[in-house]
């Protein structure tokens, strides 16, 4: 992965140095709440409803062991040790004390890391593909060009006070993984028929309030030209998105507003003036970048591994965990592996300390010392031999890591909601965790099979509810918390935003109601049929109809027997 | 004392202000300026500052003055003597829109300042309009920010190609200068330096 050189290091410095005086001139009344707003936010610090909340960069989701190890040292000594991994894959530390964020950040600074730009009105961070470099349905990296774009991001003067936030995925793949049409701007990396590396180009994606898929604003881009074609949407955007109300300052409003026709026009008019200028990626720069992003020195290894085998065939336990937790990777004797971090019953991407020591340790031990975070708010090692995925498989389980639930019901993607974010509607959490707890049963989820299930607070989306295939979204009614139920929403190529099957329900009435959204799907699934699927096929009103039936019992007993 | 920092051969300084700022008088209507409705102005031709407004603008007759941007488009012949002495400057303000200042006054640099005026800290259309008189309109003299201009945007609005910052009444500019230096060796290019790290170093490791 990336290292600093002493250019990196002596930006992140100037930073804790920076952020030190404004943390001082704030605390001594210099600084008003309101200036002191922006700044702390493009630190990531939020003032949550108990505590500050800060989050922590993870430059698309790629993390050392020694970088792991430090985190958990910092959630140990400055928070209540734990930490949760977002849907933007960065690391949020829930309780520290705003006096000590400025250490926090010299720690961080120690391993190469940072808060910057993890909040506020600013570019995020650069997200991508959790398998990037491994998958074998690759057709270009794009982890180099997401260090060279986030490098260019990094105080980029212009774009410092945005309207809103302004965020970036980029995907080299296929099957898109890093959900490219959701974002402010999606660059999708392939190679065109000079075979040459170019760019298509998305903007005015986005989740909250008003979800919207992104637009196709250039087909081709050759790869030099990231930046400056980034510069000129952004500057567009900077200029006359809206300033005026939160909930329409996100480019795809603008976007909208303009059509997606006089919004090109406008941007290629800027791009013909910053064409070619200084930011203009070289060639030299990219090699520098991708030469820590090589291939890891593999073992060559036969494609299969007896001892393997073996344990899947002879220890159920493990064949579950195996069916569920592996992904293909490039190289033959090689699996990327997902540990979860959705136990049943807790809070849905929360690490303890001694977790995030624990796959640190397995990251050295296993996979090169290094690992990801998955927008799906779970870990990865990238790079497990087929022979040690045992050994992996044992130590993660006597942590509680290897729930064999990826990509199954219980694997939820589930924002931090009204116990911790002060904009909430209602709380997520206890949601994920009675869901999980009405689906205790691995026999049964491995029979439902492939499901997306999603929960925000809020209309910011930060759960990404939209696109789950089961949406849940925290509405507030008369002062009470109440949740809002969509499907038929979905993320990868065939991207769509899930359709509100009704009016809202109480907390206590949200298992069940899963429960019989499965029910339909279990009752009218064909053989080959995933439950987006299904919902595809026969639209919302059958799962309508049952889940507002009158009388209809809780059919938890029934099923799970 | 004065609250105006300049720069000089990248040197900042404290310097005395000698430019006064026109007003204009208060409006019946309150102003629609924020952006997205500056779009709909320009769709429906709606303007923001009213005829009545232009002409009751009051100039001082002697000394260097910035006139607000619709007055200056609105004045000019009035005007022309002084401008060609070099005592007239065009402020604006962030919502407005450079080629109107393009169209009327064709050598930007027969101006000594252009200022904007900034109403909210936050609002980070100033620097594009910095970069875009750099770059794209080869503004050479004096750019000038003023109205809500703290010392945390600085540093941003130095490498938008801004050279003269008018630091708000109630604090202090002396301590403002720091922020200048907040950063020794930014990442990308920028106005105030066009090549990017990777340009002006041999990164290679
Ligand atoms: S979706 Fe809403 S409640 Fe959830 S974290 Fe985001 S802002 Fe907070």
């Amino acid at each position: 992965m990336y290292k600093y050189d002493e250019i990196d290091q002596q930006i992140v410095n100037e930073r804790v140095t920076q952020y030190r005086d404004q943390t001082r001139r704030y605390l001594a009344g210099e600084l008003s709440e309101e200036e002191f707003r922006p700044l702390r936010l493009q630190n990531g610090l939020y003032i949550q409803r108990h505590a500050p909340m800060l989050r922590i960069a993870v430059p698309y989701g790629m993390l050392s062991s020694k970088q792991l190890h430090k985190l958990a040292d910092i959630a140990q000594r400055y928070d209540r040790s734990y930490g949760h991994f977002s849907t933007r894959q960065n690391m949020q530390l829930n309780w520290p004390k705003l006096e000590e964020v400025p250490d926090i950040l010299a720690e961080l600074a120690t391993v190469e890391m940072h808060a910057i730009q993890t909040s506020g009105n600013c570019i995020r961070n650069i997200t991508t593909d959790q398998f990037a470099g491994i998958a074998p349905d690759e057709v270009v990296d794009p982890r180099a060009m997401a260090e060279v774009i986030r490098q260019w991001s990094t105080f980029h003067p212009e774009f410092a006070l945005l309207p809103r936030k302004f965020k970036i995925a980029v995907s080299g793949t296929k099957d898109d993984r890093a959900v490219v049409q959701m974002h402010d701007v999606g660059m999708e990396f392939y190679l065109d028929s000079n075979q040459k590396v170019a760019i298509k180009v998305w903007v005015g994606g986005g989740l909250g309030r008003t979800p919207i898929l992104g637009t196709v604003i250039r087909e081709h881009l050759e790869w030099q030209h990231a930046l400056t074609y980034c510069e000129a949407i952004i500057r567009v955007y900077n200029l006359h998105g809206r300033r005026d109300n939160a909930y329409k300052a996100r480019i795809k409003i603008l976007v909208k507003a303009l059509g997606i026709d006089a919004f090109r026009s406008q941007v290629e008019a800027e791009w013909a003036h910053l064409k070619d200028a200084p930011n203009t990626i070289s060639q030299t720069e990219l090699a520098r970048v991708s030469k820590h992003f090589e291939a890891m020195p593999y073992a060559t290894l036969p494609a299969s591994d007896a001892s393997f085998d073996a344990a899947v065939a002879n220890n159920p336990a493990f064949a579950a965990w195996v069916k569920r937790s592996l992904h293909a990777h490039k190289t033959p004797g090689y699996r990327a592996v997902t540990l979860s971090l959705k136990p049943h019953g807790k809070a849905p991407g929360d690490a303890t300390s001694e977790q995030m020591h624990v796959v640190a340790d397995l990251a050295e031990q296993y996979s090169f010392g290094e690992l990801r975070v998955s927008h799906e708010q779970n870990l990865i090692l990238a790079d497990v031999k087929l022979s040690d995925l045992f050994a992996v498989w044992e130590k993660a389980r006597a942590h509680g890591l290897a729930t064999p639930n990826i990509g199954l019901l219980t694997d939820i993607i589930c924002c931090p909601g009204g116990d911790f974010c002060s904009l909430a509607n209602a709380k997520s959490i206890p949601i994920a965790e009675a869901i999980q707890m009405q689906f205790d049963n691995l026999d049964y989820l491995h029979d439902i099979g492939d499901i997306e299930l999603n929960i925000s607070g809020c209309m910011n989306a930060c759960g990404h509810h939209h696109i789950g295939h089961i949406g849940i979204l925290g509405v507030d009614k008369d002062g009470s918390e109440w949740y809002q139920v969509s499907i038929g929403g979905s993320q990868g190529n065939n991207s769509s935003i899930g359709n509100v099957i009704g009016p809202s329900f109480s907390a206590d009435e949200m298992p069940s109601v899963v429960q019989k959204l499965i029910d339909v799907y279990i009752k009218e699934r064909t053989p080959e049929e995933q439950f987006i699927d299904t919902v595809r096929r026969l639209g919302v009103a059958p799962f309508k109809a049952y889940v507002y039936a009158k009388n209809t019992q809780n059919t938890k007993d029934e099923v799970a027997a | 004392m004065s609250n105006l920092i300049k720069l000089n051969n990248n040197v900042a300084s404290i310097v005395d202000n000698e430019w006064a700022v026109v007003k204009l008088p208060a409006s019946q209507v309150e102003a629609r300026k924020q952006a997205g409705k500056v779009v709909l102005f320009k769709l429906t031709g709606e303007k923001t500052v009213s005829d009545e407004q232009l002409t009751n603008t009051v100039i001082p007759d002697t000394g260097k003055v910035l006139i607000p941007l619709s007055v200056f488009i609105a004045r000019k012949t009035e005007l022309q003597t002084r401008i060609n002495q070099g005592d007239i400057g065009v402020w604006l303000d962030t919502h407005e829109v450079l080629a109107e200042l393009v169209e009327h006054q064709a050598d930007l640099n027969q101006l000594p300042i252009i200022a904007v005026h900034v109403e909210r800290f936050a609002d980070g259309r100033i620097f594009s309009l910095g970069v875009l008189l750099r770059t794209r309109y080869g503004y050479k003299n004096e750019l000038r920010a003023f109205g809500d201009v703290l010392r945390d945007q600085l540093f941003f609005l130095k490498r938008s190609g801004f050279d003269s910052y008018l630091i708000r009444a109630d604090r202090n500019a002396e301590e403002a200068l720091l922020s200048l230096k907040d950063f020794s060796s930014p990442y990308q290019g920028a106005v105030d330096e066009a090549r990017p790290a990777f340009v002006r170093y041999n990164r290679v490791t």
